[in-house]
């Protein structure tokens, strides 16, 4: 019997039920995924309709290539896996670039020597935990994420929010693990900055040390 | 340690990946300066924060749509046999 009671029902559970022949456990999985792989695709790709696209071709993808799938990661690790690399895909498309790599063949070392000291520092008023329920912690965040230059931002959702090891960040975005690292830390810096502006108490604030221990 | 020097390793030190030599240096370093201390917890709250939730809603007239698309393409490949 397909009875279906989502929230009950692991993920591995409707993946199996889906390689059984059953699109309702298929149906109940991108009920449950798809804005989570929308929302990585509407943060990566900064374009409703792309975002679109891309979680469409996500699930078209996962359900031929579900047989193949062996538990070997979680569903959702697997299905984002696969929405990260189709919305590479259409940034590649969108600069106009056939290649295997994001950047142009001669990839220029970035160096850590230039990464911009952190400005304003201070403790936050209030923890995650506190500004996860906050509604204005959510534009917040995306209009930080979205002041970041691309090639800073993807490397943040890939590494910091999906999860991707640096080797595998690397690999995704045609980068040397150097650059990886070094976009890596910009981008974190860089949204600290931004946070901590609108979220730092000011009667916390200190100054940047340039001293030595 | 200087305070440049540990924003290189900045990375390292919240991913848990420092080996455990330059991990001690950072940490004494930290212990004597509440600048790096804070700028280390706020990194660590960024990225809390960016992991927390989903940010954006699935648009309603989409997600009938993907459903449709979703049962189109079950009918093609579970058709077959």
């Amino acid at each position: 019997m397909t009875e279906l009671n989502p929230s009950a029902t692991t993920d591995l559970e409707l993946v199996h039920r889906a390689k059984a022949g059953d699109l309702a456990a298929f149906e109940a999985l991108a009920t449950r995924h798809a804005e989570r792989v929308y929302s990585l695709a509407l943060r990566m790709l900064r374009h409703e309709q792309d975002a679109e696209d891309v979680t469409q071709q996500t699930f078209l993808s996962a359900l031929e290539s579900l047989p193949g799938f062996r538990g070997e990661s979680s569903f959702s690790t697997w299905l984002l896996r696969i929405a990260s690399h189709a919305a590479l895909k259409v940034i590649r498309k969108r600069r106009g670039l056939d290649l295997t790599s994001l950047e142009a063949v001669t990839e220029p070392a970035e160096e850590f020597g230039q990464i911009p000291h952190p400005e304003f520092i201070a403790d936050w008023r209030w923890s995650p935990a506190q500004l996860v329920e906050q509604h204005e912690t959510r534009r917040l965040l995306e209009e930080a994420l979205a002041r970041l230059d691309e090639k800073h931002r993807l490397v943040f959702l890939l590494r910091d929010v999906e999860g991707f090891s640096i080797r595998e960040t690397a690999t995704a975005l045609g980068l040397s693990e150097g650059n990886t690292k070094v976009r890596l830390l910009r981008a974190r810096l860089q949204l600290r900055e931004q946070l901590t502006q609108a979220l730092g108490d000011p009667a916390t604030r200190l100054t940047p040390g340039h001293h030595e221990h | 340690m200087k305070c440049e020097e540990l924003l290189k390793q900045l990375n390292e030190y919240v991913d848990g990946t420092v080996d455990p030599g330059i991990c001690a240096e950072f940490e004494r370093h930290m212990a004597g300066c509440n600048p790096c201390q804070v700028v280390v917890d706020n990194i660590r709250k960024t990225i809390t924060l960016y992991r927390a939730g989903v940010p954006y809603e699935l648009p309603l007239e989409f997600r009938d749509r993907l459903h449709q698309a979703l049962r189109a393409k079950w009918r093609e490949t579970h058709s077959a046999d």
